[in-house]
């Protein structure tokens, strides 16, 4: 039953967010706390902070199948349980593949969570800043149109989410990978420390750090500190790491302004025509399933990349037939991830009497980017690069052959060390990339799905040789023995870093978005999720996304008060 | 109605108010396919404990039947395990008889501990050697002893004795140093 109810002032608030996952749940934080009275409308249901952890602190042997995957899962999550973060402790954080449909046109794993917080409670915490070498790469070689912003633009902008989330890491001073607002670093391991100084001795082009990542390594808001326990994608009751449900939203809702509705699907965009801006959002509530509308002065899209895609390409209307603010026609194309799933291990002779303490380090090393970074590292079989993110430790035992007391005692010790580092690479935008609305196939509420047709093209195809064989070398120079490399080349999706479908640029006609993230053609309509992104860079996006997020909001109030949207 | 409609309607009858997470992790408990009677049979768990304390004894530590491996790896493979491989057990089980009936004529729970290890130190070869094998496809069986072995080694140390006695867990670490002395004899941090 479609009822509409009739909006009143009631419904009306000064901004609307759409997704509370890590950039909508900074949309909320700037938002509020400049006095914004703001609307949260998240399309899955509620997930508070700690109380519903249900499983954060939870021992092994109290899950009945040990983490392990159950038929089960097989049958309702065959997507979403290919991922890494998927498990027995944190299924209830991925969306049933089963109810929640999409038609692949290649293969294209998309891997979602529907709940308050989003993916900002499974995320794999890797930080690291973006430079000109990435902002100015689509304008250097022509691929894709340039990116309207520069460093100098979002530099502090970097720096003012990175204090506020709590970063941890090594400052290195490389022009690629500026250092950011950093906690202490963790430590790497003996082995770590070991081919560190060998990749520093034997390269000029590369170094090895630890990873940057988004965990409390010392005391932030509330005391909240890392317990180094790795049980993240549970959720964490000591908010060791930056979530949307721990840090943002706690801080959107202590201004007083906040209201967060969960079970709440935008469908839409409403956008009138004569006032030549959008007035709302219309909402299917996913319990009730009836139609509501909310209003508001400024409309943030944050409903992840290909959420945001769905939105815009469903608000149509006379001046949009093709989806609100797709003049350009590149609303749900140019769709990129990163391309992984290759590289190598090894295993160290050595340090047998060196360990690590109790602790689970939740991070790795990471070998920032060391291709086509400067004239002397240009490489005439691709364009862009590729880092590498991996780490050592010890096994237990020595093989798992023969019965008894000694295959006990064997297993009861640590074993040989052994490395590995897997490469994360850039993926061009590519028009033809795309996610596109199929009105044929309908879901369970009867809204329509996503075609999603992507691939990776030659120039991932070459770089990944490339990557494989830069592990092995690289482990190979480190002095590691018996290395294997593979390419398991996961389908695009696996990396769950979907971004570009609406993208910034200075031409209206080529590009979705302005430099300020604003709608070319809807001033009030702001997107800073990772549909915004012009080109994928090779590291991890989330903190830029955080950064173009603050950035845009603070921008967005600014237009606002000036009546200027 | 649904699962998750039952749920929430014992969850309503007993005045509880029961979470999404809580929900969605009731739902899991259940394996989907039909139920292996055969795997639940009171011979089938005995055997199967005897098994893993053979490969995982008692020593100066608690060894697999004090940890229920044999509940574990009945659980697993009634979850997890599809049709075929849950045969591939059960008809190992009987294979284990068989050896123990041929070399002691005794079933294999009636052997002495030392004649247990010996005919399990035997099938153990013979999983190694048909994992070695040459000409290996895809769509060969796994060998029911490697079933046996897997989920015995994972039951035990993901298991409260075996994760804190035979090796050292910390459930809440708060530090990680990355280098620390090791001295031989010093047990593995569990997980």
């Amino acid at each position: 039953m479609n009822l509409n109810v009739k909006a009143g002032q009631e419904n009306t608030y000064d901004a609307i967010v759409v997704g509370s996952g890590i950039s909508g749940g900074w949309a909320a934080k700037e938002l509020c706390e400049k006095g914004l009275k703001t609307l949260v409308l998240e399309r899955g249901n509620d997930v508070q902070h700690v109380k519903d952890y249900t499983t954060a602190m939870m021992a092994p042997w109290e899950f009945k199948h040990r983490l392990q995957f159950t038929n089960e899962m097989k049958e309702n999550y065959p997507i979403q349980s290919r991922c890494y973060a998927f498990d027995e402790s944190s299924k209830q954080f991925w969306v049933n593949d089963k109810e929640n449909p999409y038609n692949e046109i290649k293969p294209f794993n998309w891997l979602r969570g529907y709940h308050v917080g989003g993916r900002s409670l499974m995320w794999g915490r890797q930080v690291y800043r973006w430079s000109d070498l990435d902002f100015g790469a689509n304008a250097r070689d022509g691929h894709g149109v340039d990116w309207p912003i520069r460093y100098k633009d979002i530099e502090s902008w970097y720096t003012y989410v990175e204090a506020f989330a709590g970063v941890s890491g090594q400052a290195e001073g490389l022009p690629q990978l500026p250092d950011g607002q950093f906690l202490p670093p963790m430590e790497m391991n003996c082995l770590e420390k070991h081919v560190a100084a060998r990749i520093k001795e034997k390269y000029t082009d590369r170094i090895m750090t630890i990873g940057r990542v988004a965990h409390a390594t010392k005391a932030m808001q509330n005391g909240r500190a890392c317990q180094y326990r790795n049980l993240c994608h549970r959720g964490c009751p000591f908010t060791g790491y930056f979530s949307s449900n721990g840090v943002t939203l706690p801080a959107a809702a202590a201004t007083g302004n906040l209201t967060l509705r969960p079970d709440s699907i935008v469908t839409e965009v409403i956008y009138d025509e004569k006032k030549g801006k959008a007035t709302g959002v219309r909402v299917l509530d996913a319990h009730t399933l009836q139609t509501v509308e909310y209003y508001a002065n400024i409309v943030f899209l944050n409903a992840s990349t290909l959420g945001t895609t769905f939105v815009l390409l469903n608000s149509t209307s006379n001046r949009f037939p093709n989806g609100l603010g797709n003049d350009s026609e590149q609303v749900g194309h140019n769709l990129m991830d990163h391309h992984f799933g290759v590289g190598a291990d090894g295993e160290f002779d050595g340090f047998e009497d060196q360990y690590y303490s109790s602790g689970r380090r939740p991070n790795g090393i990471y070998i920032p980017r060391f291709r086509n970074t400067n004239a002397a590292t240009m490489r005439k079989d691709f364009v862009r690069g590729f880092g590498y993110q991996g780490g050592a430790g010890r096994g237990r035992g020595n093989g798992t052959e023969g019965i008894g007391a000694e295959l006990k005692e064997s297993l009861q010790e640590p074993g040989k060390w052994t490395m590995g580092i897997g490469s994360w690479g850039e993926h061009l935008p590519y028009y033809e990339n795309k996610a596109t609305l199929n009105k044929n196939k309908k879901d369970k509420y009867g809204l329509p799905t996503l075609d999603i047709d992507c691939e990776f093209k030659e120039n991932e195809l070459a770089m990944r040789k490339d990557m494989q064989e830069s592990a092995r070398e690289i482990l190979d120079a480190a002095g590691l023995k018996n290395i294997t490399s593979y390419d398991d080349m996961p389908p695009p999706g696996h990396c769950i870093h979907e971004m570009g479908t609406a993208r910034m640029g200075k031409d209206p006609k080529t590009s979705v978005l302005n430099k300020w993230n604003q709608l070319h053609a809807v001033k009030n309509v702001f997107i800073t999720d990772g549909a915004c992104m012009a080109s994928s860079a090779c590291q991890n996006p989330s903190i830029t996304y955080m950064a173009l997020t603050a950035r845009a909001c603070d921008y967005a109030v600014q237009e606002l008060k000036k009546g200027n949207i | 109605m649904n699962r998750r409609d039952a749920i929430k309607n014992v969850a309503l009858l007993l005045g509880t108010a029961i979470s999404a997470s809580t929900l969605a992790a009731l739902e899991g408990c259940t394996g989907s396919g039909p139920r292996n009677y055969a795997l639940e049979a009171p011979e089938t768990k005995s055997i199967l404990a005897e098994i893993a304390e053979t490969i995982i004894p008692q020593t100066n530590t608690p060894g697999a039947k004090a940890a229920k491996v044999d509940e574990f790896i009945l659980t697993m493979m009634q979850d997890c395990y599809e049709p075929k491989d849950q045969q591939i057990l059960l008809d190992g089980l009987k294979k284990v008889d068989e050896a123990s009936n041929k070399q002691y004529k005794k079933s294999f729970v009636d052997l002495t501990a030392e004649e247990k290890t010996a005919v399990l130190t035997e099938i153990d070869k013979e999983r190694v050697a048909y994992n070695k094998r040459e000409n290996k496809q895809k769509e060969d069986p796994t060998h029911y002893f490697q079933f046996i072995k897997e989920l015995t080694l994972l039951g035990y140390f993901t298991s409260k004795p075996g994760a804190t006695e035979a090796l050292r867990y910390v459930a809440v670490p708060g530090k990680f140093e990355g280098c620390v002395p090791y001295k031989k004899g010093d047990k593995a941090w569990a997980m």
